[in-house]
């Protein structure tokens, strides 16, 4: 694969090496001279110094025959708008945009950018999981947040509680993934009793997540 | 008409002047207060200190009733994010923004963004001066300009709080 990273900050330095050492074809951009400097000292062919955004750099870099596209700088406008040339303009078939203001997510979505990576999302989800105060707990988001998988532990009150799998009613296109029970994951067999003590695993929409609360909510 | 600008520059403010001045409705959105300053005392629109990228603060200063929205912070990448907010989110008729590279500005002519690449226009103008030509170059750049909106935009173009669509591109 050949990937073209935008930002040769942290993440940007980072993501190059792994992706070097996983043998890959690499490109790293810095718009700085004299970040891009060291970056060319240490990292050789690796890196040059240019604007993702320009057209003129992104000709010469090969934007056209790039895998990838990934656009890790500190200015969500900035990694905005190196995707949308990247796909508009060259084609290229896969954009990642680094989204640091949670609120620009769902808009670059809108705007056409196939995923994006929002640290301060995953990190607040990590936090939810650690404090486990709400019944339904987020685990991951999948196919560009519409859709989630979230993790409920059943209390003994839980009105799903001696009931089996196939009894649980729940909400439009939403399914039960797997039980953890014991620290053993299983597949949803129909005829499955549920537990005290079960972690279920279920895919549902964003929306719907808020409906699994009455599905597996105290009685 | 109610127009949003974003950025407090040079062009913004003389806008926003020019603007108010014909008696529209204007707000303009600058990061920094210290830029309302170009404004002079006798502006008479509204001034609002925010973000042209934060839909909060667009929501403020009245985006979802503008006829128009115009971003010229001296940034091509915000301009660009901010005038796509206005058009894919709010639906801004008008959407009018300042870009000084040349290739971003054609590129995002397409998306129904009319894109006023200054750089092109100084030295398309100053070509034909140079030349002592009559001024076709500069005259075919503001066509550009003007088509790309409205074949973009035909049907949507004018004021959202007038019945009557004008047609065609406001430019």
């Amino acid at each position: 694969m050949y990937c073209i990273i935008v930002g040769g900050g942290n993440v940007g330095y980072y993501l190059s090496k792994d992706l070097a050492t996983a043998g890959h074809e690499v490109l790293l951009l810095e718009k700085d001279r004299q970040r891009a400097a060291r970056l060319v000292e240490e990292l050789g062919e690796m890196a040059m110094q240019g604007d993702g955004c320009e057209v003129r750099v992104m000709e010469e870099v090969g934007f056209g025959r790039a895998d990838v596209i990934v656009a890790v700088t500190g200015e969500d406008e900035d990694n905005l708008v190196v995707c949308q040339m990247a796909k508009r303009k060259f084609g290229v078939p896969r954009t990642i945009a680094r989204v640091n203001s949670p609120a620009n997510e769902a808009l670059f979505n809108k705007l056409g950018i196939d995923t994006t990576v929002s640290a301060t999302r995953i990190i607040f989800n990590l936090l939810e999981q650690e404090i486990e105060s709400d019944l339904v707990v987020p685990l991951a988001a999948l196919s560009r947040g519409n859709l989630e998988i979230v993790q409920v532990e059943l209390s003994p009150q839980s009105r799903v509680v001696g009931k089996r799998i196939a009894e649980v009613v729940m909400p439009a296109g939403a399914h039960i993934v797997s039980v953890i029970r014991q620290d053993r994951g299983m597949l949803p067999a129909p005829e499955a009793v549920l537990e005290t003590g079960d972690s279920v695993l279920a895919l549902v929409s964003t929306e719907l997540e808020n409906e699994l609360v009455s599905t597996f909510g105290e009685v | 008409m109610r127009v949003i600008i974003v950025g407090c520059g040079r062009v913004g403010s003389t806008l926003a002047r020019m603007l108010a001045d014909a008696n529209h409705e204007v707000v303009i959105v600058d990061q920094t207060s210290d830029s309302f300053r170009r404004l002079g005392p006798k502006y008479r629109g509204t001034r609002q200190v925010g973000s042209g990228t934060d839909i909060d603060a667009l929501k403020r200063a009245g985006i979802e009733k503008a006829d128009v929205f115009v971003s010229v912070t001296d940034g091509d990448n915000r301009n660009i994010m901010a005038a796509q907010i206005a058009r894919s989110v709010f639906d801004v008729p008008t959407v009018l923004t300042r870009i000084y590279d040349p290739s971003r500005a054609a590129a995002y002519r397409e998306l129904g963004i009319q894109t006023i690449c200054t750089t092109t226009i100084a030295a398309n103008l100053m070509f034909d001066l140079a030349e002592g030509e009559p001024v076709t170059e500069f005259v075919q750049e503001l066509q550009n300009v003007r088509s790309s909106g409205g074949s973009a935009a035909a049907g949507n173009s004018g004021p959202r709080t007038s019945g009557a669509n004008a047609g065609g591109a406001a430019a």
